[in-house]
């Protein structure tokens, strides 16, 4: 086996988020919110998220779903990414960021995986807020933009 | 070759058919268990294909010069070939499509949505794979007509209970089933939904891109009155297919995509339509990709068909008996005996596609993901599933190599 890229790919760090994702939950009465669908796999996340009193600060956000570690792991370290930051800040989060936050090399397939969480992210912020839409919107499925 | 047909198969020496194993993957050698999506090429299909380039190409049916006469032949042989293959009643009925799902939407929209009325029934089931499925349900929502799926029962079979109570809700226009689950592997008993359906006075059309591969089909045996067929999965080229369908209801019907070679006459006012086949074969034909298939359909009668089925059943066998050493793992589908040698199964707790990574990096290729059944899925209670699939050219080793495999990934999670 190729250990080296085993190691890498499946690192301490993603299998800790994937076992114990951090802001795993729902969020009742969310400010904003969307739902997901990765069609190559079937991964489904929901986010919830929840703003401060200036009404632009995310206070509290939260995923519901399951999917691959990847995923999971990705979306857990989002989680952590966007408290304290405001709508349009996450909007206009860069993939980059959350993929050094990952920290290993995804082929185009896994990217996918990766990106569910992010991109479902700022479906909800745009559904609540008007923030801009991702790119790479239509890699996914079933994301409603009402 | 290295087998006659009638004797068992030699799938150590037929490898040495498929340039694709001559190499490692991730420095390990390849365990190639997707078949059932598409499978590995032989080099004689391949030489066929060349053969056919490099000495007879010209568009068929059109120029009066030599090379178009030897390319319409080679097509036309296909075509003998493939009936034979069917033991169809004629070449007539054999018509060249990309693939089973064109073979279906062919049906769908040159039958289906002439025929059904408000309120019909098209009847499917829950093993369908998408191409067997979204086509009806499409068709049927265009015309008012109700979509009712055949469930499955706990060992992955049809449970074939509820067909009184359909056929009490109406009238039946349609039944489509596979005749093996590219998902579970499942045989499904076509010949008594064959005779339901035809005393429904419906129509029946079988999915057999998943069976060709793997047994001797007989679509007057099996009475059914459509057959879709894939190439890619029967060691022939990706792009052609076939959809057999009976004659007189091909004549009956509306072509299906219009153009170029399937017309009789045409004028400004007013065109008809070719003789079958060539009256669903609107446009140049995937000419070399059907040489291709006559020549795997040789490949594969030359090995015996019984003989691949025999093989596949051993290893389906020897598949569910190592896999179920591997703590966590549930198997979805039935017994070996009622089931191709297709099996699909997770490991709790561990997403396929992480399951089909780690194995990857083993060398050895699953597929994971739903299957393009994710009405299937939905009944197992799963997103996704992990598939290892065989055909002639597999061998127990490989089956070893995953189940070694999956000891990995689950350490990689313990």
């Amino acid at each position: 086996m190729s250990d080296f890229a085993l190691e890498n790919l499946y690192r301490e760090v993603i299998l800790d988020h994937y076992k114990n994702p951090r802001g795993h939950g729902v969020i009742e009465h969310a400010d904003a919110e969307a739902e997901g669908q990765n069609p190559l796999c079937g991964d489904e996340v929901s986010i919830y998220v929840a703003f401060g009193e200036d009404g632009e600060t995310i206070d509290d956000v939260k995923f519901s779903g399951r999917g691959c570690a990847i995923s999971q792991a990705a979306t857990s370290m989002l989680m952590e990414m966007a408290k304290g930051r405001t709508a349009e800040q996450v909007a206009t989060l860069d993939k980059d960021e959350l993929l050094a936050e990952i920290g290993v090399p995804l082929t185009p397939v896994r990217l996918k995986c990766a990106m569910l969480g992010l991109t479902t992210l700022k479906v909800a912020l745009h559904k609540a807020k008007g923030t801009p839409l991702p790119e790479g919107l239509a890699d996914f499925d079933d994301l409603e933009l009402t | 070759m290295a087998v006659t047909a009638g004797t068992k198969l030699d799938a150590r020496t037929l490898r040495a058919d498929f340039p694709i194993f001559e190499q490692q993957v991730h420095g390990k050698p390849l365990a190639f268990l997707d078949s059932a999506a598409s499978s590995q090429k032989p080099r004689q299909m391949l030489d066929a294909m060349d053969h056919f380039y490099e000495t007879s190409y010209a568009n068929v049916h059109r120029g009066v010069y030599e090379l178009a006469e030897r390319a319409t032949e080679a097509l036309e042989h296909a075509r003998e070939r493939m009936r034979a293959f069917l033991n169809a009643p004629s070449t007539r009925e054999v018509i060249f499509v990309r693939n089973a799902t064109e073979a279906i939407n062919l049906v769908a929209y040159a039958w289906g949505l002439w025929n059904l009325e408000a309120g019909d029934i098209v009847v499917v089931t829950e093993l369908e794979h998408h191409s067997n499925f979204v086509p009806w349900q499409f068709v049927a929502g265009k015309r008012g007509a109700e979509l009712r799926m055949l469930p499955l029962d706990d060992h992955g079979e049809l449970d074939l209970s509820g067909l009184d109570a359909i056929a009490r809700e109406g009238n039946v226009k349609i039944v489509a089933t596979n005749l093996v689950s590219n998902s579970l592997g499942t045989i499904n008993p076509v010949d008594r939904l064959v005779a339901w359906a035809h005393e429904q006075g419906a129509i029946f059309v079988c999915d057999a891109a998943q069976a060709a591969p793997h047994m001797k089909l007989d679509v007057q045996a099996l009475g059914v009155d459509f057959l879709a067929v894939s190439g890619h999965k029967m060691c022939g080229p990706s792009g052609a297919g076939v959809l057999w369908g009976r004659a007189e209801i091909l004549q009956k019907m509306e072509p299906f995509l219009t153009g170029g070679h399937m017309i009789s006459s045409v004028h400004v006012d007013k065109t008809t339509w070719g003789e079958l086949p060539h009256k669903f074969e609107a446009g140049t034909a995937p000419m070399a990709e059907a040489v291709g298939l006559g020549a795997a359909i040789d490949y594969l009668e030359a090995i015996g068909l019984d003989a691949i089925e025999a093989h596949e059943h051993e290893l389906a066998a020897y598949a569910l008996g190592r896999l179920a050493e591997v703590p966590g793992i549930t198997l979805y589908g039935p017994p070996a005996e009622r089931r191709a040698g297709i099996v699909s199964f997770n490991l709790e707790g561990i997403h396929p596609h992480d399951v089909a990574q780690i194995l990857d990096l083993q060398g050895v290729a699953i597929r994971a993901g739903h299957h393009c059944c994710q009405p299937l899925m939905h009944k197992l209670g799963v997103a996704a599933t992990n598939r290892a699939s065989f055909y002639l050219y597999t061998i127990p080793e490989e089956i070893d190599q995953l189940v070694e495999g999956l000891h990995a990934v689950r350490k990689v999670f313990a």
